[in-house]
């Protein structure tokens, strides 16, 4: 069994303006399908490991492989965390929920970014929920992918510097507030507990 | 004025005290009233920024030196004073990641300015002297020292720093690697290289290896000589 890199759920300008076509060619074709290719790699030598799935990956693994899984994974779900028709304020289930768990969406907002331009290099910043879909917060480092903890993630928002170089160069700030015309609310409504 | 040798913030003043000689602007801590803590200024870079050409691109340099560095030092600057005001040991160590960070930015900054230098010129050749016998005596080869080096920095999964340091405990020149903005603290710094994505993305994007086959071409190996023969005396 060969890793494969999932599709892109769009087109690589269909983020455009916010993010551009070149920062999609880039962080899709050269990053994540760089991960893919190098646990592939690593595959080939048949260790026990080969053929398990990313999620028994990132619970099982640690080191080079557990990077590769765990980037792969979390890419796939970033992309997913972003929509060309995704921004605005949320709808469905996913904005009481923010509501009881921040107070208000404007709140919400203002912790996530905090989280995502506040992180001390390399990482990821999440929202996560509970078995009782309660919301939270949570930022990993490098690879780190919060399942490893047992959380169940919503969103996520990719803060290595490769996420926004290209458009942004160092203003992370500045890439977090467009992060939120793309936020995928529909995505986040289905990562939910029915 | 006075530095102070005890108290809570001894343990920094130590982590500082290894770094020192690489914070040019002067450190001064005064806990009068006011509790104002030390002001750290950014180096001036000691050459133009479109020096390194065509190996660093001079927008990678300005945004390197003018943006990511300058946010280290205005974010030390913040962290210290803070730290200086917290009244509790509590507050004290919520802030010391900040200063870590922030000072650890600074410090592995204000090294790499000074182990680069201008394509082509004089400081970018190893000469033979005690230093390159020192590295063929570690490494067997200058060609094995850069593999080496280059690998392991590549290797680095995040971001961080590469680092040929001096061991002053076994006497040896070893390669090691540091995380995020970890200052180099076991070894001394000879030669720092910044794998963070800002220091290459705009000119190499995700080609590593070749941002960091082309900054041997601008490798200060003067200065890194002139570093190792500090160590070495100091030892």
């Amino acid at each position: 069994m060969t890793y494969e890199l999932p599709p892109l759920p769009y087109a690589k300008n269909a983020l455009a303006p916010h993010l551009s076509e070149e920062t999609l060619n880039f962080h899709y074709e050269k990053h994540h399908r760089g991960y893919v290719n190098k646990l592939n790699q690593l595959a080939a030598e048949k260790p026990a490991w080969a053929g398990k799935s990313y999620e028994e990956l990132i619970k099982t693994e640690s080191g080079v492989v557990f990077n590769q899984a765990a980037q792969i994974w979390n890419h796939t779900f970033y992309w997913k965390s972003l929509s060309p028709n995704g921004g605005g304020a949320p709808t469905g289930k996913i904005a009481e929920l923010i509501n009881e768990a921040f107070g208000s969406f404007d709140a919400f907002k203002e912790k996530f970014s905090a989280a995502a331009s506040g992180h001390f290099g390399s990482g990821w910043a999440w929202l996560v929920r509970d078995d009782n879909n309660k919301l939270q917060i949570v930022s990993t480092h490098d690879a780190g992918n919060p399942i490893k903890d047992g959380h169940n993630p919503v969103l996520t928002c990719d803060v290595w510097e490769h996420a926004y170089y290209i458009d942004f160069r160092n203003d992370r700030p500045k890439y977090i507030a467009t992060w939120w015309n793309l936020v995928n609310w529909e995505f986040a409504n289905s990562n939910l507990k029915p | 004025v006075s530095t102070q040798s005890t108290g809570p913030l001894h343990g920094y003043h130590t982590m500082f005290a290894i770094a020192r000689s690489a914070l040019r602007a002067p450190v001064r801590r005064t806990f009068a009233a006011s509790a104002s803590a030390s002001v750290h200024t950014l180096p001036d870079l000691p050459y133009d920024y479109n020096a390194l050409e065509p190996h660093i691109s001079a927008e990678i340099m300005t945004l390197h030196h003018k943006k990511h560095h300058q946010t280290y030092v205005t974010g030390l600057n913040a962290a210290e004073e803070a730290y200086v005001k917290a009244p509790t040991p509590k507050e004290r160590i919520a802030l010391q990641a900040a200063v870590k960070f922030n000072g650890g930015g600074h410090i592995n900054h204000s090294l790499f300015w000074k182990n680069l230098a201008p394509t082509g010129s004089p400081e970018t050749k190893l000469s033979g002297g005690e230093f390159k016998e020192a590295i063929e005596k570690a490494f067997g080869s200058v060609d094995a020292f850069k593999k080496e080096l280059n690998t392991k920095t590549a290797a680095i999964q995040g971001s961080g720093w590469g680092w040929l340091g001096y061991n002053k405990a076994t006497k040896s020149l070893e390669i090691v690697t540091t995380a995020n903005q970890d200052p180099l603290l076991s070894h001394v710094p000879i030669i720092g290289i910044d794998i963070w994505e800002h220091a290459f993305y705009l000119q190499y994007k995700n080609v590593k290896p070749d941002y960091l086959n082309a900054i041997w071409n601008v490798l200060n190996f003067k200065e890194a000589a002139a570093r190792y023969k500090e160590a070495r005396s100091s030892s």
